[in-house]
């Protein structure tokens, strides 16, 4: 069983931190992790290699920096790793971030399972991988919660807001994985060693069978036209007074608001 | 085929055991607003099975058109044969913009149907305009966890697409007896496009009111000190007619069941009070919350980022201060009944 991993460097968001003077984002020193969903994902393939010997590649489109997370799903266990990384894929939004991936895995081949994490967390779009598995025109089940193999099939358990579907898909197929689907191993220290003397196969434009009009900048249909930092709602009345003389203030000004 | 042939907008009407989500109906009313400046018709299109009954609430919300796709392989969501479904629809019928709501069904549907159609898809919006001169939607979502908006646009392709998050936009009042007109959208052969068997549907029991449907919410994050704390904040609310909540950080450490969460990778909440507990405030709990019409926050550390968007904050220990408040909301309540 082959299973390809597809993974993604993130900023921690939750390191990120406004400039409150200039409401810009401080980027500075905020570490670079692989995305959580994307982790839990790599996990799900790495129990499959457990338990069925199966091979785990993992592909990774970003700047060449995004091989720091390759070495580290190597280090978790993962068999191969693939950067897909080229000037000429910069700019892309999620419809030409997928059809780029979605050839770099048709490049790659011979694969039964795809997974990808739900979504990443410094887009949130939860896009790329339903819209991969479009382009290579495979099932997909999204949000994927857990994952049991049954021969040629894969018993998922799928969530939605209210309730779970069990669902049969047939291999190969794709499906997103969500961070709570399994707790990621840490890295062993054979594995760094390991990881570090592997080779990260580079995959660049000319690897590609795909038209300039499906890649980068040139090939997203959206474009940002402005971004902006939110401007917070306005500071109201703080007090710092006693407990029961805070209940009462309180209890006053939700009489005058009629919630009370 | 040029952009301009390309008229209306598309409502997805996402149905659930043949009830329409509230996410829908907040989208036709959105949809009304922006056809009010494009002057064009908005369009609901509904997929199931047994599905007829419902085009009279879709009409009610503000609906001029409802396109129904009714056949049995639609009865429950799959990817594959909803994906068809709209497919087809909006080929066939070409409208200038399509709304999805940002449901874990829409953010799988949408973005399979933007790769099929070769068009944009812009995630989780929480704001829609039409841009002066160019027509064009102007798409407006929060990145970064949060921490940054971005305005984005489709200018080249078409339909120009959204996924918008649940609770934002708000319903048009029910024009009880409104009809729109009803289009029966047949498509051959269903049952070949499904990719996946539905082998189990399991129903969360739920006892409590979802986050986004209460008016009011007690939240607790954590400051709450544990999972021991949170009865407290459930006690308060079931006295005022809502429902508790939590941040992410009560979440994360177990405390709380994960749909209860407000922020980021939560629920976005509007109701009509937010008292946060112990919160500090993150920036991604902010933006899931600061739309709230009245917020008050009690937190020990005066500097908490809660203060900033808390039209009444208080500075103090919650344990000692929400018993209080809660015997006094009790005494209040018993003097109304």
């Amino acid at each position: 069983m082959n299973i390809i991993v597809c993974i993604k460097q993130v900023p921690d968001t939750n390191e990120v931190k406004l400039d409150p003077v200039k409401g810009t984002l401080i980027r500075d020193g905020v570490p670079s992790i692989i995305n959580p969903d994307d982790k839990a994902g790599l996990e799900a393939a790495l129990r499959l290699k457990d338990q069925c010997n199966a091979h785990v590649a993992v592909v990774s489109m970003g700047p060449p920096q995004a091989d720091a997370a390759i070495r580290e799903a190597l280090a978790m266990g993962a068999d191969e790793g693939y950067l897909v990384s080229d000037r000429a894929f910069g700019g892309a939004d999620t419809w030409a971030t997928s059809s780029t991936i979605a050839s770099a895995i048709r490049k790659i081949g011979n694969y039964d399972l795809i997974i990808t994490g739900r979504q990443a967390i410094d887009g949130d779009t939860a896009q790329v991988g339903p819209q991969i598995s479009e382009h290579l025109h495979l099932p997909n089940v999204s949000y994927a919660e857990d994952i049991k193999l049954d021969g040629d099939f894969l018993i998922i358990k799928r969530q939605y807001e209210d309730r779970h579907h069990m669902v049969k898909v047939k291999m190969p197929c794709l499906i997103t994985a969500l961070a709570e689907l399994n707790p990621p191993r840490y890295m062993t220290p054979g594995g760094i060693m390991d990881a570090y003397k592997k080779e990260v196969h580079l995959i660049t434009r000319k690897d590609l069978d795909i038209d300039d009009g499906n890649i980068g900048l040139a090939g997203s249909p959206t474009r940002v036209f402005k971004s902006f930092t939110k401007p917070l709602k306005g500071k109201g009345t703080v007090v710092n007074l006693d407990p029961q003389e805070s209940v009462e203030f309180l209890v006053e000004k939700l009489k005058e608001k009629h919630i009370l | 085929m040029s952009l301009s042939d390309h008229k209306g907008i598309f409502v997805i009407a996402q149905q659930v055991d043949n009830k329409i989500m509230g996410v829908s109906y907040e989208l036709v009313g959105e949809a009304k607003k922006l056809a009010s400046h494009l002057g064009c018709e908005v369009t609901a299109v509904l997929l199931g099975s047994g599905v007829e009954d419902l085009c009279d609430s879709l009409a009610e919300r503000g609906a001029d058109n409802v396109i129904v796709v009714d056949d049995p392989a639609l009865k429950d969501y799959e990817t594959e044969s909803y994906t068809h479904g709209v497919s087809e629809v909006i080929k066939a019928k070409k409208p200038e913009i399509v709304l999805f709501g940002a449901t874990a069904i829409g953010r799988d549907l949408a973005p399979r149907v933007s790769a099929r159609l070769h068009t944009g898809l812009v995630a989780d919006c929480t704001k829609l305009d039409i841009q002066e001169n160019t027509n064009l939607l102007m798409m407006t979502r929060p990145a970064f966890g949060g921490n940054i908006m971005a305005t984005i646009l489709s200018p080249d392709h078409r339909p120009q697409m959204a996924t918008v998050r649940p609770g934002v936009m708000k319903k048009q009042e029910a024009q009880k007896g409104a009809k729109a007109k009803v289009e029966n959208f047949a498509i051959n052969d269903f049952s070949s496009h499904k990719s996946y068997e539905i082998l189990e549907i399991v129903k969360k029991v739920i006892g409590r009111m979802d986050v986004q449907d209460a008016k009011v919410l007690i939240s607790g994050g954590r400051g709450m000190g544990g999972p021991e704390n949170f009865p407290m904040l459930e006690e308060l609310a079931n006295l005022m007619g809502g429902t508790f909540s939590a941040s992410r950080a009560a979440v994360d450490a177990g405390w709380v069941e994960k749909d209860r969460q407000v922020g980021q990778t939560g629920k976005t909440v509007r109701p009509n009070l937010y008292v946060a507990c112990g919160i500090s405030g993150a920036i991604q709990h902010l933006a899931g919350m600061e739309d709230s019409e009245v917020i008050v926050a009690i937190n020990k550390d005066p500097s908490a980022p809660i203060f900033e968007v808390a039209d009444y904050g208080i500075v103090g220990d919650v344990f000692k201060i929400l018993p209080l408040f809660t015997e006094e909301v009790k005494k209040i309540m018993e003097q109304k009944a």
